[in-house]
């Protein structure tokens, strides 16, 4: 019991310090799991992220699961889990709840008209990333054309563009080994 | 409760096919507003700045809020059990075989086709916000070249290109900037 605990509270204390999730919790991560608690050594905490970076969902989260299933199996799972959203889901919550009685207050309608500009921009800077990381030849250029017109102007779930551009991922490159061999 | 189950399989089905990161979820939430009453595409940009300025991480973040929008503190606990539990047990059941699902060339090759996709689905998503931002108008449809003149904010395109070059140039905290942003909204009023 007192390990479930444990890993609630030391995924709580990362995730109520972080901001930005993704690569912004390494350090926390290792200095708390790997440093203080030795529940992974620092490789480990590396492989958990490359691996959460090729399964659905959110990176931390699922390297808070992975860790909390190695110590204590699927409560351990929970637990860690649990504790790792717990913050923010308690700061959203309530910061969802007072906006919901300011919002029609012309300063906050002012102050989100700037904010939406910002967000803009933020969101412009992190494609920019994403293009270093993703674009590597040119067919990943027409993969993210397609993948951006079709979004904006055909009524289609992005379940489907998904779904195709991991298909046609799989289907070009066993073509482009299979030329080589 | 009908409707709650709805909320907790839409969010399912984000956390199952948003890959890479917590912007991956945008294009989804975009579908959302279309398909569902519960919140308007105009609020979405206002969930991601909320998103990024409080900590943790930023899908939980607007799985949250989304919730409260639908249904207060109980959707906000479905929306998020929802987006995490695909990943949950996707994780339990790859733990046991981490090593082979790391080195598998089929996990790479679909990969190779992912990022490109997932970051015109963000990109498509940042111009929905674009527009929302730049022009007195959030609907791309109601925009044409006959009133795209009257439709523009001045004051806006200013601060766009103005942060566009100072979050390049300064690299600070995103809240820095989102604080910024609505002091400048107050001030001049956007």
């Amino acid at each position: 019991m007192k390990d479930l605990w444990n890993l609630f509270v030391t995924f709580c204390r990362i995730g109520g310090f972080t901001f930005g999730g993704g690569y912004a919790m390494l350090p926390m991560l290792q200095k708390e799991v790997v440093e203080k608690r030795q529940w992974a050594t620092e490789d480990e905490v590396l492989d958990y992220f490359a691996i959460g970076q090729c399964t659905p969902g959110i990176i931390f989260v699922n390297t808070a699961t992975f860790i909390g299933y190695k110590q204590k199996g699927i409560p351990g799972a929970i637990a860690a889990t649990v504790g790792s959203i717990f913050p923010s889901v308690c700061i959203v919550m309530f910061i969802a709840a007072v906006l919901n009685n300011f919002a029609e207050l012309a300063v906050v309608q002012h102050a989100f008209a700037g904010i939406r500009v910002v967000v803009s921009v933020l969101i412009i800077n992190a494609v920019k990333g994403l293009w270093k990381k993703s674009v590597v030849d040119k067919l990943c250029v027409v993969i993210a054309a397609a993948s951006f017109l079709v979004s904006v102007w055909v009524d289609i779930s992005p379940v489907w563009i998904v779904i195709a551009a991991a298909i046609l991922g799989i289907a070009v490159s066993s073509g482009r080994e299979a030329k080589k061999s | 409760m009908m409707d709650l189950l709805i909320l907790v399989f839409e969010f399912f089905k984000i956390g199952l096919f948003s890959v890479g990161g917590g912007l991956a979820t945008l294009p989804f939430l975009y579908r959302l507003a279309d398909k569902y009453p519960w919140f308007s595409t105009s609020q979405i940009p206002d969930m991601i700045a909320i998103s990024e300025s409080t900590p943790g991480p930023l899908g939980v973040n607007m799985a949250t809020y989304t919730g409260f929008q639908h249904s207060g503190v109980i959707g906000s606990i479905c929306a998020t059990a929802g987006l995490v539990l695909p990943s949950v047990i996707i994780i339990i059941m790859v733990s046991k075989v981490l090593e082979k699902f790391r080195s598998n060339k089929y996990v790479d090759y679909a990969f190779y086709g992912l990022r490109p996709a997932v970051m015109g689905l963000i990109g498509a998503a940042g111009f929905g916000v674009l527009v929302g931002a730049l022009f007195h108008s959030a609907k791309l449809e109601e925009l044409s070249l006959g009133n795209i003149g009257s439709m523009i904010g001045i004051e806006e395109c200013i601060l766009f290109a103005a942060l566009l070059f100072a979050t390049n140039k300064w690299k600070k905290h995103p809240i820095f900037y989102i604080v910024l942003s609505a002091i400048v909204g107050i001030v001049f009023a956007l």
